[in-house]
């Protein structure tokens, strides 16, 4: 309930002025055709679209390799699987305080590796503020994608894997034959966690860029905070908040459609 | 068969672990270093003295406070999740009505839902009720989020219950109640574990809620502390740092003992 009747507020409050403190006075489109002419609202939804779709590309291989891994029998996996979690236990404003900590170009590390870093102004060019902002998800996300991998990876078979060493599969070929596809129902799962992850990301911006150079790291989800939290235009956010909404819905109902997720019999576990 | 080791996923490990590693090391290396020692040698190099400084003026900044009402918003949750799951998966996984199925699709869609897409709306509501800048305002909000991933989690583990257990209790006379009480809770000990520990971290690492529902120092919880350090002392590392580590020190506790039920619960609620 905490969850829907907002829902339908948001979308009432859309069509409405609001600064907070007064009544709610209804003005028609006006907030939407305003959005639609605000150079920095399509700015952000391309931006938004880049960097979920970054956080996918870069997130998904390494959770499977991590996840396929700590499935497996080695030596120390107890120990360094330990030490892979720990990002799990901080909060994203931890995380997020602790790299930009850490990448502060006067006195982080990039300006004791001025060989690697340059001049190490890291936050100070789009480019590189979002690949900083992709890698700090990377940091956050990827070791509970590896646990659900990980789960995935211990459910299939193993009859799967010796038929496979008697015919002469070596290991590569078993884990792109095998391995893959049978993580199918799990890479789904996990990929629409990571899209609405990517879609909604907030803490992160705030902390680390606040949007900026500019606006050039303002995603939606922190230009629906500023024009409701900052500038008090509660009608504006609300209709950011609503396109949130509706393209993170469709992106996850498209997932599911091109995959056939939801004609298969759920051989392994999903969500 | 004994496998052989996986040796390009056991690389990747390695890559991975000095990822997570080397700031790890940076964080807690930094926050024994003296302020002016953090700025002349920067984080890397091993400073020549150690100091508890930053901790201790950690606390003398209000940390006690903000970690009192964490704590208190956390077992709030944990306790209110506690009373609606259990009875709410066990009607949906034993009624056969229309109207719980319909209930429990509307739960569904409300997993769907983030919370920035409707923080306006709730920032009204909360408002209205009169509960802004108080933690009963965080803790509401903070708990409905938990339910739609800890009711799904619960069911599936009471599904696993045999309808047989079921029929045994229901020849010998026992009450819905008892049934509820004595075979239910006790075979579902595992969902539970896995809700506990997803709500109790969502709820001591809530960051959203705090920043646009409270406002005054006596209703700061720890992530929000964290912010306000990073914007007003922004040149004092060593201590935002430390206050870092005093934030997840409690987990970290939490996790050393309680490794494999917090990452098989974690396992079992992936959501975020």
């Amino acid at each position: 309930m905490f969850a829907i009747v907002p829902l339908v507020l948001v979308g009432v409050l859309s069509f409405t002025s609001w600064n907070g403190v007064d009544a709610p006075r209804f003005n028609g489109l006006a907030n939407w055709t305003k959005l639609l002419h605000d150079p920095v609202m399509t700015q952000s939804v391309w931006l938004t679209l880049v960097l979920t779709v970054a956080g996918v590309v870069v997130q998904t291989p390494v959770s499977i390799l991590l996840g396929v891994w700590a499935a497996g029998h080695q030596r120390n996996r107890a120990v360094l699987s330990a030490i892979f979690f720990i990002p799990l236990l901080l909060s994203a404003t931890a995380i997020s305080v602790v790299w930009r900590a850490i990448l502060d170009p006067n006195f982080g590390v990039p300006s004791q590796l001025e060989w690697l870093f340059g001049d190490g102004n890291l936050m100070g060019s789009q480019s590189s503020a979002v690949a900083v902002l992709t890698f700090v998800g990377l940091w956050q996300w990827t070791p509970m994608h590896a646990l659900l991998y990980q789960g995935g990876a211990r459910a299939i078979p193993q009859v799967l894997y010796q038929a496979a060493s008697i015919d002469g599969a070596g290991r590569v070929r078993q884990f792109f034959h095998i391995t893959l596809p049978q993580l199918r129902n799990t890479m789904i799962t996990s990929v629409i966690l990571m899209l609405v992850g990517g879609l909604t990301t907030f803490d992160t911006v705030l902390i680390l860029t606040q949007g900026g150079p500019g606006t050039d790291t303002t995603n939606s989800a922190f230009y629906m905070y500023q024009q409701a939290f900052k500038r008090f235009d509660f009608g504006a956010g609300s209709a950011i908040a609503l396109v949130l909404v509706v393209v993170a819905t469709l992106i996850s109902l498209a997932v599911v459609r091109l995959s056939g997720y939801d004609k298969m019999r759920s051989t392994t576990e999903g969500l | 068969m004994r496998r052989r080791p996986n040796h390009l996923a056991g690389l990747g490990s390695l890559v991975w672990l000095a990822l997570v590693g080397f700031p790890l090391y940076v964080l807690l290396i930094s926050t024994f270093r003296t302020r002016a020692n953090y700025s002349s040698q920067g984080p890397l190099t091993f400073p020549s003295q150690l100091t508890l400084q930053n901790y201790l003026d950690d606390f003398s900044n209000g940390f006690g406070q903000d970690f009192l009402n964490t704590l208190l918003v956390t077992v709030s949750v944990v306790a209110i999740v506690l009373l609606v799951v259990p009875p709410l998966a066990y009607a949906i996984v034993r009624a056969r009505g229309r109207t719980i199925g319909t209930v429990f699709r509307i739960f569904l869609l409300g997993l769907a839902i983030p919370a920035q897409a409707v923080i306006v709306p709730m920032f009204y509501v909360i408002s209205k009720a009169g509960l802004y800048d108080n933690l009963l305002g965080v803790i509401l909000p903070t708990a409905a989020f938990c339910l739609p991933v800890c009711t799904l989690v619960l069911t599936g583990a009471m599904r696993d219950i045999t309808s047989e257990l079921y029929e045994a209790m229901a020849v010998d006379g026992a009450t819905p109640w008892r049934v509820f009480w004595q075979l239910v809770l006790p075979l579902s000990k595992g969902g539970l574990s896995s809700v506990v520990v997803f709500a109790a971290l969502q709820a001591w690492n809530g960051f959203l809620f705090p920043l646009i529902l409270t406002q005054s120092e006596s209703t700061k919880v720890i992530t929000l502390g964290l912010y306000n350090f990073q914007t007003e002392h922004g040149v004092d590392v060593p201590g935002l740092l430390s206050a870092v580590v005093l934030s997840m020190l409690p987990i970290f506790i939490v996790y050393l003992f309680a490794r494999r039920a917090l990452v098989q619960g974690l396992m079992g609620v992936g959501g975020k």
